[in-house]
């Protein structure tokens, strides 16, 4: 697990069946998924550790992710199989506006991801 | 890094507070994804303009204020708002306020107020070769498959910061070894559906659902994917997927043969036939008998797409709401003929924004027809509404028949 983004993410990992766009895919008031082709519609994602295989869909998923970041909507942090841009540029944004961490570690999950886990430079390890 | 003296001045935050912040999020995207370069860019299209929030507002702002400005011709994507038919908008008063204060410090920031998600059909569209950064996912794989201009994936912020310093990352769609395909569709379908308009975005939402983050060469198509035909395709990948460029063996540029697209090396194998793509439809269509009313033109519709449906509505009365999107530049080009038919027909035209990003069209009762799969796929969530995807000529006869028609060859397959 490679730390591309923030410090430290504390939480239950919400492991996503199919990569989910942020814009459009999330209510920012709520956190809550709303895209109603996702098979886990109606989850939230505030404050636990989000992984999903990659990004998609929409651009404007950078600002979405800032925008839960600053008002406290967002995941703990995220956790993704490949890299990607536009949710980077999201945590990145989101840290220098507003001072507030949002780690983002890109590599595999463990096979059992039950319980609380840590996602800091050291990588993903149980709380 | 790699930095030219100019760009190591601008980190340092000699040429001002707003650049320096420009690149040093550029240079922290370009660290992250493994490149030590940055490529100069010819032009920018700049997606942050449409409101999501304060964040959006803070950045600019933040960029403006500490006297940044776009230093390579910028155009601007969609925002909330129909600045020449502001009466379209229903949304509340303080989110139209924001909404334009964003658009605002856009323009302030050199930004042309184009509002379009179709920047390639502007006359300032790249060309084949050209380093480009623009944000909006249907026009970033627009310009790569098609035009066979370079771009990543750019998001807000990183679009606006790419446009302020002229450069980006010089990596992924930007090199060579990036776009070439690594994953072949074979599309296997009678020869007719490729004649049928419904058939090249219920492709791309299949492309989207299957292809991953790859760049795909599909294999099977002809010459009657024309531009408006890849656009609805690319639209439709990108909005179930994270498609950032396809190539189509011997339509697009960089295609002309399967060797070139694939640099010689053997890619993955998909097969897709016509059972999948009916499938694919139906999952984004949900709607009954009952319509409501009809949207067509998302990604903004095209000069030719107007004028062939200012042919389709002659005489005709639409009895449901119709919505056709386009940019202010395309409306422009119209003629006063075509104009009139569209209004003759009850055809309400949108620009500067479109009816699945911002309040226009009110309560709807029944389902909302398009011709978009890209409308299709997003309008559920973000207007609540069901919906019900036909080609334009379906669309057009349902809105004078007040239900559902669907002749195309997909349905019930």
């Amino acid at each position: 697990m490679r730390l591309i983004a923030g410090r430290e993410g504390i939480g239950r990992i919400l492991r996503l069946d199919e990569p989910l766009s942020f814009w459009g895919g999330i209510e920012p008031e709520s956190g809550q998924i709303i895209d109603v082709n996702h098979p886990q519609f109606g989850a939230s994602v505030r404050n636990v550790l989000l992984a999903m295989p990659h990004g998609r869909g929409s651009s404007s998923s950078s600002s979405v992710l800032a925008e839960t970041i600053r008002i406290g909507t967002a995941p703990s942090g995220l956790i993704l199989d490949e890299l990607d841009e536009i949710l980077l540029v999201g945590a990145l944004v989101a840290n220098d506006l507003y001072q507030k961490d949002f780690p983002i570690g890109v590599g595999n999950l463990p096979e059992s991801a039950s319980g609380v886990w840590i996602l800091d430079e050291d990588g993903l390890r149980r709380a | 890094m790699q930095l030219t003296p100019e760009d190591s001045a601008i980190l340092a935050g000699e040429a001002g507070p707003g650049r320096r912040m420009a690149m040093e999020l550029v240079v922290a995207v370009a660290q992250a994804t493994g490149t030590d370069t940055l490529v100069d860019i010819t032009q920018a299209h700049i997606d942050g303009c449409l409101y999501h929030g304060e964040a959006g507002i803070d950045f600019a702002r933040r960029l403006l204020d500490g006297g940044a400005s776009v230093a390579v011709p910028t155009t601007l994507n969609v925002s909330s708002l129909d600045l020449l038919h502001p009466d379209l908008f229903k949304g509340d008063a303080a989110t139209e306020r924001s909404a334009r204060n964003l658009m605002d410090i856009h323009v302030s920031l050199g930004c042309r107020p184009t509002w379009t998600c179709a920047p390639y059909q502007l006359p300032t569209r790249p060309e084949l070769g050209e380093q480009i950064a623009w944000g909006e996912s249907n026009a970033i794989v627009f310009a790569n498959s098609v035009l066979g201009a370079r771009t990543n994936r750019y998001g807000d912020f990183m679009d606006l910061a790419c446009a302020v310093v002229g450069k980006a990352p010089f990596s992924g769609l930007h090199t060579d070894r990036g776009r070439r395909a690594t994953l072949a569709i074979e599309v296997d379908v009678p020869d007719s559906l490729l004649s049928e308009d419904i058939f090249y975005p219920a492709l791309g939402l299949w492309i989207g659902a299957n292809a991953g983050s790859e760049v795909p060469v599909i294999v099977g198509l002809d010459e009657r994917s024309d531009e408006d035909r890849l656009k609805a395709l690319g639209a439709a990948a990108a909005s179930s997927g994270s498609t950032a460029m396809f190539h189509v063996v011997g339509v697009t540029p960089e295609a002309q043969s399967m060797a070139l697209a694939t640099h010689d090396e053997e890619p993955s194998r998909l097969e897709v036939d016509e059972s999948g793509l009916a499938a694919m439809r139906r999952s984004v269509s949900s709607g009954q008998e009952a319509l409501g009313a009809v949207s067509l033109g998302t990604p903004h519709m095209s000069s030719e797409g107007l004028t062939r449906l200012a042919a389709l509505v002659v005489g005709a009365r639409s009895r449901v709401p119709f919505y056709v999107n386009t940019s202010r530049d395309v409306l422009a080009t119209l003629d006063q003929q075509a104009v009139d038919n569209l209004q003759d027909f009850g055809a309400t035209v949108v620009t500067d924004t479109c009816t699945y990003i911002t309040p226009i069209m009110g309560d709807i009762s029944g389902a909302v027809m398009t011709d978009s799969g890209k409308w299709a796929y997003y309008a559920p969530a973000n207007l609540g509404v069901e919906v019900v995807f036909g080609g334009m000529a379906d669309c057009v006869q349902s809105a004078v028949e007040q239900r559902v028609v669907l002749s195309d060859r997909l349905v019930d397959r």
